[in-house]
Formats: C-alpha cells, sequence, structure tokens
C-alpha cells in the first residue's frame, strides 16, 4: 500500500466523519459507494472538494465521480494520472 | 377542549444533563457541544453511524427522539411539530466559512432548520406531517395549538412536539410526545411549566 | 375540515411588482430569468431571478425609507402592503401574519450593511413586518425548506379549522443570496442555460427571488367568484435528507391524503401546478408520484422556468397563479419544455389554454425529505 492510499483513507474518514473507522477497516478495493463504506450521494460531492482541494483536480462532469470514487485503489490511480498538487 | 390531548413523555437537554419524565437520566460534565453529544449517544448506545455526519441541530433531534421513543413507540403517522430560535444559524456560518476556500455540500444540506425533521423521520420512518417554526422564545401558544390543529382534524393521532434550539454552542432540547391517552394534560401552562422547570433552576 | 378562502394577493418578483404584472408576463412567456456571472463563487455562467434594486426602492421610497430594510424586508413589506391597500378595514391586531422563507436575511451573514447581527434573525424579520404594519399578534414563522410558502397556507387553514385564527395573511419569501447560489453549485445543481422543468436536457436548477402575500380567511366571503383550500397535507419520504425518494414515496402520499379530504377522486382534478425544479431526479420522482397518483393526464406545468426556484416563496407564488388560472379559466404554458424527459408519461402544458378548472392541485417537495399538496376549489356563480 502506497502513502497515497492511506492518506486518502485518512482523509475520507476524516472528511466524511466515518466515526470509530480506522484507515485499516477500508480495504483497498472495497466498493465505496452502495454495500461497501455506504456513502451516498453527499459524500460523493464532498470527495469531489476533496479532490480539487488536496490534489488540485477539478471534475467538470459531476457522473464522473460515479467512475473514480469506486475503491480506494481507482482513486489513487486516478490521481497519480492527473494530480496538479 | 383543551385538555382533550396529553402528554405521554417528555425529554429535555439542557447543560450537560439530559431528564425525561421520570428523572434525571444522564448528567455529563462535557462542556464542548460535540463531545457532549458524543458521549450522549454513547450512553444512549445508539450504533447509528450517520448520527456522527449530521450537524447539532440533527443530532440533538435523534438523542431527544430516542428516548422518547424508547418508551413510546411511534407509529408511521406520529407528525412532528419543531420550533426553535436560531433555526439552522449554527451551520450557517459553518458554511458560509466553507465559501471562503470550497464550500461544504456535506454542510449545506444542513442549513435547513427542517432537516432534523427529515432525520428523525428518515431514524424512525415516519412517513408523516412536518412543521418547523421559529420564533423568538419558546411559544407554547403556537406549538399548542398546532399541535392540538393537527390532532383535531384527524391528520395524525400523535405528535413529537418542541423546541430544539443551538447557538453559539448553547443548546436547549424540549421534546414531547402527545396523543389522545390520558395522561398530563397537554395545555400552554404544562408546556410552559415542563419546559422552565430545568430552565430555572441554577445550573451549578 | 373547514375551507380556507383565498382572497387578495400580491406577488413581487422580477416578472413585476403586483400580481396582475405578473399574469401578464406569464401569459406573454416572459421569463424573469437572466445569465448570471459570480466568478467569485463559479466560473460557469447561471441563469437567475433577480429584482433589480434600483427599481425596488424606487417602489419602496413610497411606503418607507429603504435604508432602514433590508432586500428581502422590502419585498415583504411591499406585497403586504399592496393587500392591506385593497383591505383598508383589515384590523391589524386581530389578523395572523404568516412568514414562510427558508433563508430569510441570510445575506446579512457575509454582508451585513450596517444592519444589527440579530436581523439575521428570522423572529426578528417577522417582527420587522409585522410593526411595520401594527400586527398585534406574534408572526408564525414557518421554515420549512421548499415546501414554506405552501405549508404557510396550510398552517392557515388548520389552525383556521381550529379556530385559533380567523383571518392570516401568508407571506413566502426568500433572496438569491451568495450563500445559496454557493450551496446549490456545491451540489452541481445549477443549470447553465435557463431551467427546463421536465424535459429531457433538464440539468439543474435556476434560482430565484420574489415576495408573495395572500389574505386568507375561513369565512366565506361576499363576492361571487371564489377559490378555496379544501384539501392539504404533507408526507416525509423518510429516505434521503437532500436526494428525492426514487419512488415519490412521500409526494404520493401527501397527494392522496389530500385528495381524500377534499373528498375528490384524482379524475376530477383538472389542473396540477407541479413543482418542477428541473435537477434529474426531482422531476423525475414527480412523475413517478403522478403516475402512482393516476395524474398522469392532468394538465401540469412548472414555473421554475419564469421565476427560477423561488425556494420559500415558490409554493405560495405557485398557489396564487393557480388560484388566478381558476377563476379565469386559463392555465399556461411549462416555459422552457421541450421533450419529455421522466420515465412516466405526463400532460406537460405547451401553450397557453382556455380551460375550466373545478379543482386543481398544487405540490411541492423539499429537502429534509417534505413533500407537500394543495387541493383547490372554484366555486362561481
Amino acid at each position: 500500500m502506497t502513502n497515497l492510499h492511506t492518506e486518502l483513507k485518512e482523509s475520507i474518514i476524516e472528511q466524511l466523519n466515518l466515526e470509530d473507522m480506522d484507515p485499516a477497516d477500508i480495504s483497498n478495493d472495497e466498493p465505496l459507494f452502495g454495500d461497501g463504506l455506504g456513502l451516498d450521494s453527499i459524500d460523493a460531492l464532498e470527495l469531489i472538494v476533496l479532490l480539487e482541494k488536496d490534489y488540485g483536480i477539478k471534475l467538470t462532469d459531476p457522473a464522473q465521480g460515479k467512475e473514480i470514487f469506486v475503491s480506494i485503489n481507482q482513486m489513487a490511480q486516478f490521481i497519480e494520472e492527473n494530480r496538479t498538487k | 377542549m383543551s385538555n382533550q390531548f396529553h402528554i405521554q413523555n417528555w425529554v429535555k437537554i439542557k447543560n450537560g444533563k439530559i431528564f425525561n419524565s421520570e428523572k434525571l437520566i444522564f448528567d455529563s460534565s462535557e462542556k464542548e457541544l460535540n463531545f457532549f453529544l458524543k458521549a450522549c449517544y454513547d450512553f444512549l448506545d445508539l450504533k447509528y453511524p450517520k448520527f456522527h455526519k449530521m450537524d447539532g441541530l440533527s443530532k440533538m433531534g435523534i438523542l431527544a427522539s430516542e428516548i422518547i421513543f424508547r418508551k413510546n413507540k411511534p407509529t408511521e403517522d406520529t407528525a412532528l411539530v419543531i420550533s426553535n430560535n436560531a433555526s439552522s444559524l449554527e451551520i450557517d456560518r459553518q458554511f458560509q466559512e466553507s465559501t471562503e476556500t470550497f464550500a461544504s455540500p456535506s454542510l449545506f444540506v444542513y442549513t435547513l432548520p427542517n432537516i432534523v425533521l427529515g432525520e428523525i423521520s428518515i431514524k424512525y420512518k415516519l412517513q408523516s406531517e412536518n412543521a418547523f417554526f421559529v420564533s423568538e422564545d419558546f411559544n407554547a401558544k403556537l406549538l399548542k395549538d398546532y399541535t392540538e390543529s393537527l390532532l383535531i382534524s384527524g391528520k395524525s393521532h400523535q405528535v413529537l412536539s418542541g423546541w430544539i434550539d443551538l447557538q453559539n454552542g448553547e443548546y436547549d432540547v424540549f421534546l414531547c410526545l402527545v396523543s389522545k391517552e390520558r395522561n398530563i394534560p397537554f395545555s400552554e401552562e404544562n408546556l410552559r411549566k415542563l419546559y422552565c422547570a430545568e430552565n430555572d433552576k441554577p445550573t451549578h | 375540515m373547514k375551507k380556507l378562502y383565498l382572497l387578495d394577493d400580491a406577488i413581487i418578483s422580477p416578472l413585476g411588482f403586483s400580481t396582475k404584472e405578473n399574469i401578464q408576463s406569464i401569459r406573454e412567456g416572459n421569463s424573469g430569468l437572466k445569465l448570471q456571472q459570480r466568478p467569485e463563487i463559479t466560473e460557469n455562467p447561471f441563469f437567475a431571478g433577480i429584482i433589480d434594486e434600483t427599481l425596488l426602492n424606487q417602489a419602496f421610497s413610497e411606503i418607507g425609507s429603504s435604508e432602514k430594510f433590508t432586500k428581502l424586508e422590502k419585498l415583504i413589506i411591499l406585497a403586504v402592503k399592496l393587500i392591506l391597500n385593497k383591505n383598508r378595514n383589515l384590523d391589524p391586531t386581530k389578523t395572523a401574519l404568516i412568514i414562510a422563507t427558508t433563508k430569510g436575511n441570510i445575506d446579512l451573514l457575509n454582508e451585513p450593511g450596517g444592519f444589527p447581527i440579530n436581523r439575521l434573525k428570522l423572529s426578528e424579520l417577522g417582527k420587522v413586518v409585522a410593526n411595520f404594519f401594527g400586527f398585534a399578534q406574534t408572526p408564525i414563522i414557518v421554515s420549512n425548506a421548499c415546501i414554506s410558502g405552501g405549508l404557510g397556507l396550510a398552517v392557515a387553514r388548520r389552525l383556521g379549522n381550529s379556530e385559533k385564527i380567523k383571518n392570516a395573511i401568508v407571506v413566502g419569501a426568500d433572496l438569491v443570496s451568495d450563500f445559496v447560489i454557493s450551496g446549490f453549485n456545491s451540489f452541481q445543481a445549477l443549470s447553465t442555460k435557463a431551467c427546463k422543468p421536465f424535459s429531457k436536457d433538464r440539468d439543474g436548477i435556476s434560482l430565484g427571488e420574489a415576495a408573495a402575500a395572500i389574505m386568507v380567511s375561513t369565512e366565506k366571503p361576499e363576492i361571487s367568484n371564489v377559490i378555496s383550500l379544501i384539501g392539504d397535507a404533507s408526507a416525509n419520504d423518510a429516505n434521503h435528507i437532500s436526494g428525492p425518494s426514487r419512488t415519490g414515496e412521500g409526494l404520493y402520499k401527501s397527494i392522496q391524503k389530500a385528495l381524500k379530504e377534499a373528498s375528490i377522486s384524482a379524475e376530477e382534478i383538472g389542473f396540477l401546478s407541479a413543482h418542477g425544479t428541473a435537477t434529474v431526479y426531482n422531476d423525475e420522482m414527480e412523475s413517478m408520484a403522478f403516475q402512482r397518483s393516476a395524474l398522469q393526464k392532468s394538465p401540469l406545468h412548472s414555473l421554475k422556468g419564469f421565476y427560477g426556484h423561488t425556494l420559500g416563496a415558490s409554493a405560495l407564488i405557485e398557489s396564487i397563479i393557480t388560484k388566478h388560472s381558476m377563476l379565469n379559466n386559463e392555465i399556461f404554458a411549462s416555459k422552457n419544455f421541450e421533450e419529455l424527459g421522466v420515465s412516466k408519461p405526463l400532460n406537460v402544458i405547451q401553450k397557453n389554454e382556455k380551460k375550466e378548472i373545478r379543482y386543481a392541485l398544487k405540490t411541492a417537495s423539499g429537502f429534509g425529505g417534505c413533500n407537500l399538496a394543495l387541493v383547490f376549489k372554484a366555486e362561481k356563480q
């Protein structure tokens, strides 16, 4: 697991107020929405803010989020390829 | 006429203390709002992770209604009539601050006072009448008149009615469950008495 | 349950400073939505219906000094004043004042503009309006998201039914503030076009600001043609605080309850004034609820293409326009509607029509999962 993976898990827990959760509780390929972490549409919007704030990535099409926020692995890969900070 | 309906059960949360119609049930020295709310959550053993995502008003609404509904189960038509003074100003300020950098959607979603009604409805599956009123002080007359109007017209058979206010970290919650069943007569005077009882006592 | 009679009304909006001017604009198909640029909030231009402050101050200067009141207060006072002008005998000490708003003077949070900080509070807004006219009863302030304005009418009827009030002035008002623009922008819910309710290519809301006021009474007025509220119900989705229920559950429930109270069937609804915000999910949800309610044939429109979403004012404005549609036997086209873009069939009004309406339905839905249905009846001689 890279630093980015851990960093992502930590900021997701903090940003989305996933109290009582530890980075170790989130696996890299577990779905973030639906049955996995059980995140919802507002969480998705908050993750879009997180991408912009922490990595300088601006999503122009909200539907893009669906493909990126599939799992920590997917998010990390997208960030690596697109980050501007 | 005014005593046709009765208060079955009530709860008060203020100054680190929770009272229900019987006694003081929780007393915390926690001064900071969020720590206090978390202490209440742990005390009630809520196991409702969504709670942690809520704003202060919604958290207080969930805690207070949980205490009421553990004693008297709600039905699908249990209506919610809640009021306060500060509307959602506490979270409005936080959202406004977030707009200086990145406007936060998860803060914005709570910037309406009636969101607490939505959170209570979701938790207890109430597809019922909702109304949120704002007034300068605890308005016993409005709460009584409106709650009664729902019961008289048959729009609801039971109403969770009261006050959930939060400003500058100071919280003040009083909720009561009203229906036909004989108990404490639902009157303006009794509402005021129950709401004020703990407010008048010295807090230290 | 008693009827609530809808009497004189007033709408202050970008479409005009009286109900008459508003209806004329709608009849002519003129929208109040204009392209706005707020680069400090969003780089995308968006459409909103904003009231020109110079025009507002000009109109207000006849009744008060502009600098003493906030923009929202001026809108409300102007609307109420128009009603009182037509009802010189009305005793404000015996008339209830019901104010519906979601955010009140929220613009002061960022720019206090010399007003004391407590002016932000909705209870202060109520006091300012009540004091201006000498209303003696404490104003009743309803803040229940986007159903507020319509819920204000329901509150008046309910309190009237239990004889707590007889006459009331119900007001609905909200502004297009930076606060609200930032919020809906963070939700990615602002359309870059003028909003297109129920259309295939709809992609979000346009915001709008307005104040509306209406006089109501449980006592039947001595006029030959009158519209009354005969059924009202609200129901929560109990599903999500910001996303509408996929099945339209709460809206469906509130429609059923309101129809039942009015003792009429869905087929008797001659006109349906929908909420129609033009977000993908809201309009889809409404189509589900309308189909479940057997309302797919009722001629329907959304007025959001004219006003934008005026939040706490919207359901009251739309009720007032419905009232006049019923009185004048005319129903208005749903502005900006092109090809139907919801999964259930709807009868969206495409051009203004002459139509006699006996019963009409107004619906609204809002954040917090709230939904409202109001049934109106026309009595004509």
